[in-house]
């Protein structure tokens, strides 16, 4: 059936609002769109790992998952929810469980590509019928805006700050898809919640009814961490997507797939500018970071069309 | 034993000497001879968080580890209890590194002690293996709801050849029942959340109920003990007394090295000597209350830990013994010692010279040394 937003949307809200994030937040919008993937009658497991989206959607005694939740520590959702399925497994077998449950893990950055790492790999390597969704607002925003792995080069934060000597971030994102896509599972997806929501949407449905082990990556602006105007938050997902920043596309049984091609590929300036962390960049004796930043996209964008086969 | 409770899921990683519980394990799976899912995780920190989601599922959940693989756990053992989840866990008591050393003392155990599980010391295999199911009774109980660690001695105990009574597979299976958790991530018409933020509003509270459900792990202990009595014909208590009664000078020791001072007790009792002991069993919760009365009418006391507390005021249980006498039995002299860190054998003449220093202080009244080591070279 071909994607329609209206009807998507009309589906229940398994996410609630009175969340407490913060007004412009990406990842209670990637949450809701990913759940809303979920067909109606299934029931869902969904872990999730310490971080902003947990300690703002789960505050005692109030849940804003209509879904069965399960919060354990920062760097074990894959597994905590891995027991999860392990135990719905063995019920399931034993007739225990007349329905189908499916397990879903939501981690940040922090909880994904650093602390997180090894517990996410050693649940994809298992196998289990999981999928792992990382909201990616690229540091650690709950404890303060620290850089994590996925923190773009030259990205001031309060543990890589821009100063007279060092402009921000010295190192590059980690490219946490690839390494998933590494793992050989069934399914790894980047994505954003961008226009009618429908890369996510379809996305997250593939990797919810994918037989085993999923992986998505989903990118997650932050107002307060990123500095940018909390009402251009969705043309900001774009701008991200257009200068190929953030390119969407998956890997279905370890072969590369692009998801959309910018009709125009525009300027990194354009994803920098709108931030406050990127601002030092801008200042004229700077001008080298920003052609060593768009040297470098440009450099990931043409390996990802050869893995793709679009070059 | 394992296979016998036939858990809904096990998740564990190898490390000696537990490692032949999950290995052994996996062959029962293999053979298809248990009906358990179990998870070869990629460490000991996501074993306990494994359990924790399985258990969090409805799912009976157990698991094994020692020493390193204890400690990598260590925040996964708060969250497991504070979650209220009645997690079975076999601790193979082995020394905690630096240096690395892969032989049994109860550092590891000892280091757990205040993370809210119950904890079960094991002098054989015919207690632990009688403990363990047991255990899956206590933690399950709608007024305890907690994990139990079942400890015993590596090596010693657990690579020991020793002949067991094994209870048939269906008085086992009867005896431990069916499980029904009261909620469980997999209830579709009950969803819940679990593990959520909780404020100053609430979480002393919650404390406070975690608090009492470790109180109750004691009458429930004594119960399910009673029951299983009559269905193997072995009574335990909340810890053994041993030649205890009529004691003059008495040691508290937990695990394996109680066999061999039971030896020790029955050669002074030949001389005439009035030794006794008194064997830790259930130590979380301590039952204070308890052993101040089996030690109240004796001259001397050493307490005797495999565990170095690094307080420089004694180890571990001697801190809990002595605290509990305090006010209580005042006459009586404590002392305590060190024994056997890494490995470090213990025979029935080294527990000779315990009870000797004993003799001494409860003839004179007074005491030397308060904090001594068995054996060391200084
Ligand atoms: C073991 C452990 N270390 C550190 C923390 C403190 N901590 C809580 S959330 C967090 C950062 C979360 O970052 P991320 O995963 O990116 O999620 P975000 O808050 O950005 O959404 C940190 C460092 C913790 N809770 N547990
Ligand atoms: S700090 Fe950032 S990630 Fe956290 S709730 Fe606010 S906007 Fe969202
Ligand atoms: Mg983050």
């Amino acid at each position: 059936m071909p994607y329609n937003f209206k009807k998507t949307a009309q589906k229940p809200e398994r996410f609630t609002g009175g969340h407490r994030m913060c007004a412009g937040c990406g990842a209670p919008v990637v949450v809701r769109t990913v759940l809303r993937a979920l067909k109606t009658e299934d029931h869902a497991v969904v872990a999730n790992a310490t971080g902003c989206l947990e300690v703002s959607s789960s505050i005692y005694p109030y849940s804003a998952w209509k879904d069965s939740y399960i919060h354990s520590a920062f760097e074990n959702a894959a597994a905590t929810v891995s027991g999860a399925e392990a135990a719905y497994v063995s019920l399931k077998k034993q007739g225990k469980i007349p329905y189908d449950a499916k397990f879903i893990a939501f981690g940040g950055d922090g909880g994904t590509y650093d602390i997180g790492f090894q517990s996410l790999s050693g649940a994809m390597e298992r196998g289990h019928d999981m999928v792992y969704v990382c909201y990616d607002n690229e540091a650690y925003m709950n404890t303060g805006i620290q850089r994590s792995s996925s923190t773009p080069k030259f990205a001031d934060t309060t543990t890589s700050p821009a100063g007279s000597v060092i402009p921000g971030k010295l190192q590059y994102k980690k490219d946490l898809t690839k390494i998933m896509a590494a793992h050989g599972i069934p399914y790894v997806g980047q994505s954003a919640p961008m226009k009618n929501f429908r890369d996510l949407y379809e996305k997250s449905e593939k990797a919810i009814y994918t037989q085993g082990p999923a992986f998505l990556n989903v990118l997650a602006p932050c107002p307060r961490g990123w500095r940018y105007d909390t009402a251009i938050m969705m043309e900001l997902i774009e701008i991200a997507v257009d200068t190929c920043v953030w390119p969407l596309y998956e890997v279905v049984n370890g072969e590369y797939h692009l998801s959309y091609k910018p009709k125009n590929k525009r300027p990194v300036e354009d994803w920098l500018k709108p931030q406050g962390r990127f601002k030092h960049m801008f200042i004229p004796q700077n001008r080298h970071l920003i052609d060593e930043f768009q040297a470098y996209v440009d450099k990931e964008w043409d390996n990802l069309l050869k893995l793709c086969g679009e070059k | 034993m394992l296979r016998q409770i036939d858990p809904d899921v096990v998740a564990a990683f190898p490390i000696t000497p537990s490692t032949e519980v999950p290995q052994y394990f996996s062959q029962f799976v293999a053979n298809g001879q248990v009906r358990t899912e179990f998870v070869a995780v990629e460490s000991e920190h996501s074993a306990m968080s494994a359990c924790i989601g399985a258990e969090a599922a409805g799912a009976r959940t157990m698991t094994a580890t020692s020493s390193q693989g204890l400690a990598l756990m260590w925040e996964m053992l708060y969250i497991a209890a504070s979650m209220r989840l009645p997690i079975v866990m076999t601790t193979v008591n082995r020394a905690l590194s630096a240096p690395i050393n892969i032989h049994n003392d109860h550092s590891d155990a000892m280091g757990a002690r205040d993370s809210g599980w119950v904890q079960i010391y094991n002098e054989n295999n015919q207690e632990a293996y009688d403990s363990l199911i047991m255990a899956i009774r206590v933690a399950e109980h709608a007024d305890v709801q907690l994990p139990v660690m079942i400890c015993y001695d590596g090596f010693i105990t657990s690579h020991s050849v020793e002949n067991i009574m094994l209870l048939e597979d269906d008085l086992v299976k009867s005896f431990v029942g069916e499980y029904k958790p009261q909620y469980s991530l997999l209830d579709k018409e009950h969803p819940v959340s679990m593990g959520m933020f909780d404020l100053p509003a609430f979480y002393f509270e919650h404390k406070r109920q975690q608090a009492e459900a470790i109180k109750n792990a004691k009458q429930v202990l004594i119960d399910v003990q009673n029951e299983f009595a009559k269905i193997s014909g072995r009574q335990y208590g909340l810890f053994e007394e041993y030649k205890l009664d009529d004691a003059d000078i008495a040691i508290v020791i937990a695990n394996s090295t109680a066999g061999t001072a039971k030896d020790t007790v029955d050669m002074l009792r030949e001389q005439g000597v009035k030794a006794g002991l008194l064997k830790i069993r259930l130590f979380r919760p301590f039952p204070a209350d308890e052993i101040v009365k089996a030690l109240s009418h004796v001259k001397a006391v050493a307490v005797m830990d495999k565990a170095e507390g690094f307080s420089a005021a004694g180890g571990p249980i001697f801190v809990d013994v002595r605290s509990a006498m305090y006010g209580k039995a005042d006459g009586i002299k404590v002392i305590n010692y060190i024994y056997g860190l890494g490995g470090r054998d213990v025979g029935v003449y080294d527990v000779k010279r315990v009870y000797d220093h004993l003799q001494t202080i409860a003839d004179s009244g007074q005491i030397d040394n308060l904090y001594n080591y068995l054996g060391i070279r200084e």
